[in-house]
């Protein structure tokens, strides 16, 4: 008999251990997944997480991992707080895509005006959309206790209807010759979120990834909110007793979650994308949702988490070209990660005794 | 408005509405044994693209739900396995099994878009479907459309009449207090999850092989998240699903016709109704269920650890 106690505390080393395990056995799944596929497993994997750093245009492909991992960076970032607090905002694909559109209202609408206080303004709308659309669901839960695990995830669906609405629509661009999608932000100087050291693919987003990764770790290791947010994970009602207010720590944490993954978004459209188009959202909100978990909910750790799911990103795009291998392989594969964690996190929290032990009576 | 033919929009509603009602009976019985299984959407799609793929090979609409639902029943026991024996947390494994499933069906659905499915025949019931106005709207319709119905009734009486649906119960109630009275909670559970899985497949299936019918990626577009919402809105009560399922239908029938009359609304504003009517409907419900006690399972979303 296999039996499995609950460890005192769950353990350091299983903890640290557990994402490199994770990302082993994906490879290992995938690569039968690549078989079952009729593609040669090895190179399958090589092509996705070798080639995009030390292949051949491996400078390209560098510069683009900074590119994709900033949004993932920001939005994990903000969903871990509230993760950490068992507060559940799987919606960040919702608020990212109204944070790109706000911040491109702004943009747009000072087109074609120069001035260097546009781009902060559209900032700051991008941040305020994502917070607003994320404060829906915050003040629902507290005002009604309505889930905010599903309205958070209607909105997604709503925004998406919103997203195509403006770029056929209000945000269309007028000399676009009756094309889908607005003018390209990326090519209006004043709005554009461009590379501050050419061919680095260090854009201001990540930049903002950054200072969230250092501001979040701040908070959560020297700050009363930390705490606050530990607390309330671990034992909600002595959280309670310790004078948290559940319902500020809910609006809080959404509240920063949905600005973080509105600035994701912002920068996304007036950078990389550059166009709100009706597919410009591309499942960030979602992947972070992977990023958050596979980093531990710790920041440092999303920081690496993010990196090592940007380059599943490159590493798919080239292997699809390459390989012929299907975009929504990278999904899948995505998906499995998560599950192989979640799996393996049973040796974080529980030893494994072998032997009945000392059976209880009754059962 | 001139363009809607009342009688037609009365008889797509029982089709519109048939998926959600199979994925939120699953759901329903899943959350009473005491789980929270988010990966509805997930199982649905799954299912969805299972039956498509059996379907299209086989030429059999009815293999291709048999395989819908076995199919989304052995990815719910991924599910399973993650919280019920390696004791993770709920909410995150639901979420990992709806990302996982959206990535596994569009890469299994890689060489199905664009292929029609097999044609399944409407079942008319004999006399019933010849009355005028009733029959059309009731009784004409793909038998998966009654079956569903039927299994309402069933799980109705299983929970209610039968000493397997008291254990159920008992299970979600309290998984202690039924661990010590000797019922397998783990065992029950994950019988629940397959019953659940099943049932979303189902769901699923009918979606690609009889609504639509033809497969194409992110096909479910929420329905699975619909059918959770509409859990909640039933307060976990097989006939108040089956209320919520058609109201819910009723809702995204009359938008996609509003669309078609060529209502003087865009497109876009009109798809967007039904996930509006349904933060709605659960800020309606849970500001109710302030003042009454509360129904949902008393150890929903819980992990149970016997040597705990």
């Amino acid at each position: 008999m296999i039996r499995l106690v609950r460890r005192p505390m769950p353990s350091r080393g299983w903890a640290l251990a557990t994402p490199l395990l994770a990302v082993l056995l994906t490879m290992i799944a995938g690569g039968l997944l690549f078989a079952a596929l009729g593609k040669d497993p090895l190179v399958a994997i090589r092509t996705i997480f070798w080639d995009p750093i030390m292949g051949k245009n491996a400078f390209y492909y560098r510069s683009q991992l900074p590119v994709k991992a900033a949004p993932l960076v920001l939005i994990a970032t903000g969903l871990a707080l509230g993760f950490r607090a068992g507060i559940w905002n799987i919606g960040a694909e919702g608020q990212y895509i109204v944070g790109a559109l706000c911040g491109a209202a702004v943009g747009l609408g000072f087109y074609p005006a120069e001035g260097w206080y546009i781009f902060p303004l559209m900032v700051i709308a991008g941040a305020l959309g994502g917070f607003l659309w994320a404060m829906i669901p915050a003040l629902l839960r507290v005002t009604f206790g309505t889930s905010e695990i599903l309205v958070s995830l209607m909105l997604v669906y709503v925004a998406e209807n919103l997203l195509a609405s403006m770029a056929l629509g209000a945000m269309k661009n007028p000399d676009g010759f009756g094309f889908p999608g607005s003018r390209n932000l990326s090519q209006y100087p004043a709005a554009a979120n461009l590379e501050i050291w050419p061919g680095t693919g260090i854009h201001w987003g990540v930049i903002a990834a950054l200072i969230a990764v250092i501001c979040a770790y701040v908070v959560l290791a020297r700050h009363l909110l930390g705490f606050q947010i530990k607390v309330t994970g671990l034992a909600p009602r002595a959280a309670r007793f310790a004078g948290v207010d559940p319902k500020r720590l809910i609006v809080i944490c959404l509240g920063v979650s949905g600005a973080l993954a509105g600035l994701a978004g912002m920068f996304e459209v007036s950078g990389p994308s550059g166009i709100v188009s009706i597919d410009f959202n591309v499942g960030y909100g979602f992947t972070a949702i992977i990023v958050a978990f596979l980093g531990r909910l710790h920041p440092v750790g999303i920081l690496l988490a993010a990196l090592l799911m940007a380059l599943t990103y490159i590493g798919g795009g080239i292997a699809e070209g390459q390989l012929g291998l299907p975009s929504a392989a990278i999904l899948a594969f995505q998906g499995m990660l998560l599950f192989f964690l979640l799996a393996l996190d049973v040796l974080t929290n529980f030893s494994i005794r072998l032997g009945s032990g000392q059976t209880r009576g009754g059962v | 408005m001139g363009g809607i033919d009342p009688i037609l929009l009365l008889a797509s509603l029982m089709v519109a509405s048939t998926p959600i009602l199979l994925a939120a009976l699953g759901e329903m019985v899943v959350e009473r044994a005491g789980v929270l299984n988010l990966g509805v959407e997930g199982m649905m799609i799954f299912g969805a693209i299972c039956g498509f793929a059996v379907g299209v090979g086989t030429g059999s609409p009815s293999l291709g739900f048999l395989a819908a639902a076995l199919g989304a029943a052995a990815l719910s026991m991924l599910f399973g396995v993650l919280t019920q024996i390696l004791l993770s947390n709920q909410v995150a494994s639901g979420l990992a099994l709806t990302l996982f499933g959206l990535g596994l069906s569009s890469l299994v659905g890689q060489s199905y878009s664009g292929i029609k499915a097999p044609p399944s025949l409407d079942f008319d019931i004999p006399l019933l479907s010849d009355i005028p106005v009733l029959g059309p709207i009731l009784f004409q319709h793909h038998p998966m459309v009654y079956l569903s119905i039927l299994l309402v009734i069933g799980v109705w009486v299983l929970l209610r009449h039968t000493r397997a649906g008291l254990i159920l119960r008992a299970v979600g109630e309290s998984h202690d207090a039924a661990h010590a009275l000797g019922y397998k909670v783990v065992a029950i559970r994950l019988a629940a999850i397959a019953f659940g899985g099943a049932l979303a497949g189902l769901g699923g299936a009918f979606i690609s092989l009889v609504r639509v019918p033809q497969w194409t990626e992110g096909m479910t577009a929420g329905a699975g998240w619909i059918a959770l919402a509409i859990v909640v809105f039933a307060s976990w009560r097989p006939w108040r699903v089956l209320i919520g399922a058609y109201l819910f239908g009723g809702v995204s029938v009359l938008q996609l016709n509003l669309q078609a009359a060529g209502f003087k609304v865009p497109v876009q504003y009109l798809a967007m109704s039904p996930y509006l009517i349904t933060i709605l409907v659960l800020v309606l419900m849970s500001a109710r269920r302030r003042s009454a006690t509360a129904q949902a399972p008393a150890d929903l979303g819980k992990t149970f650890h016997a040597s705990s």
